[in-house]
């Protein structure tokens, strides 16, 4: 294993060495291509089916989701040598209701072996407060508080027999960048060495991450949904915030 | 100043014969009693069709959920784009919103929006009364859909930002051309700030400028009138509206509103976040003796501002020279 990463880790210098000595000073053109990323949407290794399955959370009680969508952004990837690179206006929202939202593409990255990754869940503070924006941060895709500026980072909307709200709903809005109620949290996982992200001209690697939604739930905080049904920013954003900075995403595998 | 005055060579240019098609530029100028403004439009280039995308945008009613209310039908020109004698928003529906309108100007100079700062930038800003049940009613995506589908807008689209997309973000920052473009700075105490035009104030009106600097202008400081801070202003005992804590969860800050704008006050009646008071007369006799003891009433309220009359007749007379006649009557905001 040491062994593979000491090759590469010599390899990678070399490489960018021969792409300097091509141009001088010129900006060296580093070889870039594309890797792709699964966001698999489940709740406690089950597949994640909208309005008709019923699940439990850690407290055991019955829960239904109707809406299930969640802001990745700012993916950063990092190298054995320490190195990393930030992909730049990296903003990803997916959505359980559009398949081909959970399959991302990430353009011109330059070519290397990484053994990192990392990411906001959510948006960065500056963006909460900037202007019109675009994209996957358009205000039409329903993930933007009009009243009190700023991205509803996580929101998942359901059902379930505790809640004590109108027809017995679920409404976990988190969101805010504001202390003491900022909900930014960073995922970050280790990629396995001996199969690092390997992203080449030739090879365009998948990674596949499980995403469970129950991770809202439970982890720092169990959540019961007779206490807590409804937030939309505030100091129960931050509980839930807590909860799924750790549970919501695992790295599962790469397909080089 | 000299984007109003530009603005008024052109609506006089329209009727002398034939000055080409050639249009003066609008240009968005810093007049020189304020400092530099928050928005400089870096991101979002200034032009004559973008500003009268923005403007045709703003008066369209049709863009509401029961296409009755338009930006235009709670922001009013000659109630320097407030609503006149509306104590709180009127939207689709004939639904009575819980806010008095605030009123549209040198919103480039400010960093946080409504009553309660709850939205960080004025390209936003529309979105929240766009959304609102009580105000438009309706999405931006529905927006979007419609003019996509109605002329002339595409075509306007096309003009002002050169592609024929249309989507949130372009309507967002047409609407910003016209609105951060509203600045009003040519009252007569500006005229007097700046020595223009030989404007000097009667004695009445020095006489309430003094008293204002020494009373009033701690919260409402000049040149904006207002230090955009949120206070309470010991309304209630217990204000029926949360303010300001509905937007950061902090219970110091219920009951607190941000300081409004005092320019133009002559013309935006009724008074305060709910719009209670009708006149003048009504606000300096709160501040005078009906300060109430609010959980988070403002430390320089505590024993409110106790004026004799001939003070308040002094300090009405200070406010007046707020009124900025040329922003109320200019055409290049008005809808055509």
């Amino acid at each position: 294993m040491k062994i593979t990463t000491y090759l590469l880790a010599l390899l990678c210098p070399a490489l960018l060495l021969t792409s300097c000595k091509k141009n001088n000073n010129e900006t060296t053109p580093e070889t870039k291509s594309t890797f792709t990323i699964e966001f698999d949407n489940q709740v406690n290794g089950s597949p994640l089916t909208l309005n008709t399955t019923t699940y439990k959370n850690a407290k055991g009680e019955d829960f239904k989701i109707n809406v299930f969508k969640y802001y990745v952004s700012n993916i950063k990837l990092s190298k054995a040598d320490g190195s990393s690179y930030l992909i730049p206006e990296s903003y990803f929202l997916i959505d359980a209701s559009k398949t081909e939202s959970t399959n991302i593409t990430l353009k011109d990255v330059p070519t290397g072996d990484y053994t990192k990754i990392e990411y906001t869940i959510g948006v960065d503070y500056a963006r909460n407060f900037a202007g019109a924006q675009t994209g996957a941060l358009d205000p039409a895709n329903g993930m933007f508080w009009t009243w009190n500026s700023g991205y509803i980072f996580v929101k998942l909307e359901g059902s379930s027999p505790q809640s004590t709200a109108a027809n017995n709903a679920l409404t976990f809005h988190i969101g805010g960048v504001v202390d003491p109620n900022n909900t930014i949290r960073t995922f970050a996982t280790e990629i396995n060495a001996t199969n690092p992200l390997r992203i080449r001209t030739d090879g365009k690697p998948n990674m596949h991450f499980i995403v469970n939604a129950a991770a809202l739930f439970t982890g720092k905080t169990d959540v019961s949904f007779a206490t807590l049904n409804f937030t939309m920013g505030g100091p129960n954003s931050v509980i839930v915030a807590n909860n799924y900075a750790n549970g919501l995403f695992r790295l599962d595998h790469i397909h080089n | 100043m000299l984007a109003l005055s530009i603005a008024l060579m052109y609506a006089c240019s329209k009727n002398e014969d034939e000055v080409s098609q050639q249009e003066t530029k609008i240009a968005f100028t810093v007049p020189s009693n304020f400092p530099a403004p928050t928005y400089n439009f870096e991101d979002n280039k200034l032009s004559n069709t973008g500003f009268a995308l923005g403007k045709k945008l703003f008066y369209d009613a049709r863009l509401s959920a029961d296409k009755s209310v338009s930006c235009g039908s709670c922001h009013q020109q000659f109630a320097a784009f407030t609503q006149l004698d509306h104590k709180v928003s009127h939207g689709v529906n004939n639904c009575q919103g819980k806010r008095n309108t605030p009123p549209l100007i040198n919103l480039a100079w400010q960093k946080a929006f409504f009553w309660d700062g709850g939205v960080k930038n004025i390209e936003t800003s529309p979105l929240n009364a766009i959304t609102d049940a009580c105000e438009m009613g309706t999405d931006i995506q529905a927006i979007v859909t419609f003019l996509k589908a109605t002329a002339p807008y595409p075509d306007m689209f096309k003009q002002a930002f050169g592609s024929t997309e249309i989507n949130s973000q372009l309507i967002l920052k047409s609407i910003t051309q016209f609105t951060a473009m509203l600045v009003s700075a040519n009252s007569k105490y500006d005229q007097v700030m700046r020595k223009e035009n030989g404007a000097v104030f009667t004695t009445a009106e020095q006489a309430g400028y003094t008293l204002f600097k020494e009373k009033c202008s701690s919260c409402h400081a000049e040149p904006f009138f207002t230090d955009f801070s949120y206070r309470s202003n010991g309304l209630d005992l217990l204000s029926a509206d949360e303010g300001r804590s509905h937007i950061t969860s902090v219970q110091t800050d219920f009951g607190k509103f941000r300081v409004p704008t005092l320019r133009n006050i002559e013309y935006t009646s009724p008074y305060m976040h709910d719009g209670r008071f009708y006149s003048l007369d009504e606000v300096l006799n709160h501040y005078d003796s009906g300060v109430k003891a609010a959980e988070n009433l403002d430390a320089s309220l505590k024993n409110g501002i106790p004026l004799n009359s001939s003070q308040k007749e002094q300090i009405k007379a200070f406010l007046k020279t707020l009124t900025d006649h040329e922003f109320i009557k200019n055409t290049l905001f008005s809808e055509s």
